[in-house]
C-alpha cells in the first residue's frame, strides 16, 4: 500500500443515510472493500449489498473492518470518530463538516495514546489510485503513479490530481485534512508518511491562509524531504483579511497566517509554489 | 456568531466571571429606570452609558450626527443617563471596525462606575496549534492586543486547558502572577479566568475577550468590556441563542445565504463566483484577480448542495448590481455535477439571465451535468478548465 490504505483495506461506512449510501456505492465500484454500514437501531438491514450493524465493534467483529469513513452528521460525528476508535480502527476518515470546535478538542484528547489516527473532518478522504477510494472524491481522475498530493481543501485536492493526470503524472496517494481549526491530521503528520514512502517520489501540498499548519510544513520538509521535490499553492492570496480567517488564530501565531507570509516561509524552505491554482500540475512537473 | 457586549455579560455572570452590575434599555424612559435601580443598589451616582453595536473601538467611536459623541459615557444620575441614553439611541455610531457607514444604534448597556487602578487584557481562543482552548493575559489592557501580538509576543501569556480539567488552578496562578498581580487582586483573578475558562466550554465560545480586564484599588476584578463570540457549528445544541443573534447587525445578503446553508462574503468587484469548496473558492477568487478581474463575491454552496440551494446561490449572485458575468466553478465530489447544471438553469428560467455566464463542469456525474446545460439551450460559455473559465468570464464581462 502508499501510506494509509490499499485493495485489502477493510472498510466500515459509519451513517448509512443518502450521502453515506450513494459514496459507499462509488467506493464500491471504484474497487473499494466497504464490509458494512453502522447506523444504530439499524443492524440487520442491508446497506449497498453489504450488512448493516448497530455499532463498530460489531462490524469490526464479524467482518474485519480496520477502517471507517463516516458521513454521520455533525451533531454526532464527534461520537462516531470516538466510536471507531473505541473498536480499534486503524484508519478513521472523517467526511462531515461542520463539527463544533469544542468537540474536536475533546475528540484529539481522547485520541491521544491510542493507535488510531484521524484524517478530516471536513475532508474529501483518502486515495491510493487503482486501489481504493475511500472518500467523496470523483474516481477517474486520479491515475496511479508515485506523486502524493495532501491538502486543507477538498475541490482544489481534485483540481490538482486533475491537473497531473492530464500531464501523465500519477499519485501514490491523495488527501485531504480538512479545513477546520482542529483537524485529526495536520500536513506534517502526512508529510511524515510520504518521507517514509518507497512509493512517493514528490509531493504536492495545497494550503491556505489562516493559522500555521503551512509554515510547519516547511520546516519538515527542509528538514526530512530530501530527494523528494515539493510543490505547493496557497489560496486565499486575495480574500479580504478578517472576514474569514478571524483575527483569534492571527492573535496565537503572532502575526502569522497571510498567503504572503506562508508562500514566504515555503520558498524559503526549497518548495515551488504555483502562481496560480491553474498551474499546480505544471509546477509539480517542473520539478521531475 | 457575535453578541452584544450586555448578552457576553449576562452569560459570563451566570459562569461567575465578575461583571459591573448593569442592564440594557432600548429607550431613554428605560435607561432612566434601569439607572434609578443601579442606584439604589450599589449607593453610587456616577454610570457609564455604552452604545451597543457588533463592534469594537466604540469608545473612540464618533456618531455621524452628533460628532462630539463618543460611544462609552460615563454620567452622574439617573437623569443624566436618560438624556445620554435618548442623545445615542437611533444614531449612527462610526468605529475603526464598522466602515465609514457606521452601524446605527438600537440598544444601550447602563452600568455601574468603577474605580479604576490597572487595565489588563485576558482572552480565549481555540488554538489551532495547542489544538485546545488557550487562554490568554497580557499586562497591557485597553489597547489592540493584534499590534502587541505583532510587536511584543513575548508580553502575551498563554496556557493551553486540557479538555478534562479546564483551566487547572496552577494554570490561572501563572497568568495572575504572570500579570503582576498580588494578594486579593491575585486571587480574584485566578477565579476570574477559570470561570472564563468554563464559559468558554460550557458555551461553545469561539473567541473571548476582556479588554480591559480592570482591577480596582481594591483588589477587585472585573470585566469592563466583553467580547464573546459563539461557534456556529454549535447552533445545533443551543436553541437560547435564537433570542442572542441581532440580525440587524447582519449583512442582508449574507444572511439570506447562511438561511439557504451557504456561505457567501460579498465583494466590490464585478464577477459573480459560484464554487464548491471553500478553497477552490477563494483560488477562483485569485484566479479572476490573475486575469485583470475583481471577484464580487465569495459563494461557496457546500457539500450537501441539492438543486433548491443551488437556485438560491444563483439568485443571491444576481441580487448584486454591481455583477457583469458570472463563473460557475464546479469540481463535483460530494456536490454532483448535474444537479448543480439542474440548479443553474431552473434560477435561469425563473430570474432570466442577463450577463454573460461562464460554466466549469467537472467531477461526479459531470457528463449528464453538461448535457443539461447543452440541452437547455441557455446562452451558456463552457470553460475547458478553471483558467479558461476565468479569462473567458473576465473578457465577456468587460
Amino acid at each position: 500500500m502508499s501510506i494509509l490504505c490499499d485493495k485489502n483495506t477493510r472498510v466500515v461506512v459509519q451513517g448509512t443515510g443518502r450521502a453515506g449510501a450513494f459514496h459507499a456505492k462509488q467506493c464500491l465500484d471504484y474497487g473499494t472493500q466497504i464490509v458494512a454500514g453502522v447506523a444504530p437501531g439499524k443492524g440487520g438491514q442491508d446497506f449497498v449489498g453489504r450488512p448493516t450493524y448497530d455499532t463498530v465493534a460489531e462490524a469490526v467483529k464479524k467482518q474485519g473492518a480496520d477502517c471507517s469513513v463516516i458521513f454521520v452528521p455533525a451533531a454526532g460525528a464527534a461520537d462516531a470518530i470516538m466510536e471507531a476508535a473505541d473498536a480499534g480502527i486503524r484508519l478513521i476518515i472523517c467526511i462531515t463538516e461542520g463539527i463544533p470546535a469544542m468537540d474536536m478538542i475533546k475528540v484529539k484528547r481522547y485520541l491521544a495514546g491510542k493507535e488510531a489516527r484521524l484524517i478530516g473532518p471536513n475532508g474529501p478522504g483518502v486515495i491510493t489510485p487503482g486501489e481504493a477510494k475511500i472518500g467523496i472524491m470523483p474516481g477517474y481522475i486520479h491515475k496511479p503513479g508515485n506523486i502524493g498530493v495532501v491538502s486543507r481543501s477538498g475541490t482544489l485536492t481534485y483540481e490538482a490530481v486533475d491537473q497531473l493526470t492530464r500531464l501523465g503524472i500519477g499519485q501514490s496517494t491523495c488527501l485531504g485534512i480538512g479545513g477546520d481549526q482542529v483537524p485529526g491530521s495536520v500536513f506534517v503528520d502526512i508529510l511524515e508518511l510520504f518521507a517514509k514512502d518507497p512509493k512517493t517520489k514528490g509531493v504536492v501540498m495545497i494550503g491556505e491562509i489562516g493559522g500555521s499548519a503551512e509554515e510547519d510544513a516547511a520546516r519538515f520538509v527542509k528538514e526530512n524531504m530530501k530527494g523528494k521535490p515539493v510543490a505547493a499553492f496557497i489560496a486565499g492570496k486575495t480574500a479580504p483579511p478578517g472576514k474569514r480567517m478571524g483575527h483569534a488564530g492571527a492573535i496565537i501565531a503572532g502575526g502569522k497566517g497571510t498567503a504572503k507570509d506562508k508562500i514566504e516561509a515555503l520558498e524559503a524552505a526549497g518548495i515551488k509554489v504555483a502562481p496560480n491554482p491553474a498551474e499546480i500540475g505544471k509546477t509539480l512537473a517542473s520539478l521531475l | 456568531m457575535k453578541i452584544h457586549e450586555y448578552q457576553a455579560k449576562a452569560i459570563l455572570r451566570k459562569y461567575g466571571v465578575a461583571v459591573p452590575k448593569g442592564k440594557p434599555a432600548f429607550s431613554a424612559d428605560e435607561a432612566r429606570k434601569v439607572a434609578e435601580e443601579l442606584i439604589r443598589e450599589t449607593g453610587n451616582q456616577t454610570l457609564v452609558v455604552k452604545a451597543q453595536i457588533h463592534a469594537g473601538g466604540r469608545g473612540k467611536g464618533r456618531y455621524k450626527e452628533d460628532p462630539e459623541l463618543g460611544g462609552v459615557k460615563v454620567v452622574k444620575g439617573a437623569e443624566e443617563a436618560a438624556k445620554m441614553a435618548a442623545r445615542m439611541l437611533g444614531k449612527t455610531l462610526v468605529t475603526h471596525q464598522t466602515g465609514p457607514e457606521g452601524k446605527k444604534v438600537a440598544r444601550i448597556l447602563i452600568e455601574q462606575g468603577m474605580e479604576i487602578d490597572k487595565e489588563m487584557y485576558v482572552g480565549g481562543v481555540v488554538d489551532r496549534v495547542a489544538q485546545r482552548i488557550t487562554m490568554m493575559a497580557c499586562a497591557e489592557g485597553g489597547v489592540e492586543i493584534e499590534t502587541i501580538a505583532a510587536k511584543t509576543p513575548e508580553k502575551i501569556l498563554k496556557e493551553s486547558c486540557d479538555p478534562l480539567t479546564g483551566l487547572a488552578a496552577f494554570q490561572a496562578r501563572k497568568l495572575a502572577f504572570g500579570l503582576g498581580l498580588k494578594g486579593a487582586a491575585n486571587g480574584n483573578a485566578v477565579k476570574f479566568l477559570q470561570a472564563l475558562a468554563r464559559a468558554f466550554d460550557g458555551e461553545d465560545a469561539s473567541l473571548a475577550e476582556i479588554n480591559p480586564l480592570v482591577i480596582t484599588k481594591s483588589g477587585e476584578v472585573f470585566a469592563l468590556d466583553a467580547k464573546f463570540n459563539l461557534d456556529d457549528n454549535a447552533e445545533h445544541r443551543h436553541e437560547e441563542w435564537h433570542e442572542l443573534r441581532d440580525t440587524s447587525e447582519e449583512e442582508p445578503t449574507e444572511l439570506e445565504a447562511k438561511a439557504a446553508d451557504l456561505s457567501y462574503v460579498k465583494l466590490d468587484g464585478t464577477i459573480g463566483c459560484m464554487v464548491n469548496g471553500a478553497g477552490l473558492a477563494m483560488s477562483t477568487m485569485d484566479i479572476i484577480k490573475q486575469f485583470g478581474g475583481e471577484p464580487a463575491n465569495f459563494l461557496d454552496v457546500g457539500g450537501a448542495a441539492d438543486k433548491e440551494r443551488v437556485t438560491k446561490a444563483f439568485k443571491i449572485i444576481m441580487k448584486d448590481r454591481n455583477v457583469k458575468g458570472i463563473f460557475v466553478n464546479i469540481f463535483g465530489g460530494i456536490v454532483q455535477c448535474d444537479v448543480v447544471a439542474q440548479g443553474v438553469v431552473d434560477a435561469v428560467k425563473e430570474i432570466g439571465l442577463t450577463v454573460p455566464l461562464v460554466v466549469r463542469l467537472e467531477g461526479t456525474n459531470v457528463e449528464a451535468g453538461r448535457k443539461i446545460l447543452k440541452d437547455s439551450g441557455l446562452n451558456v460559455t463552457p470553460a475547458l478548465d478553471m483558467a479558461d473559465g476565468a479569462k473567458k468570464i473576465v473578457e465577456l464581462a468587460r
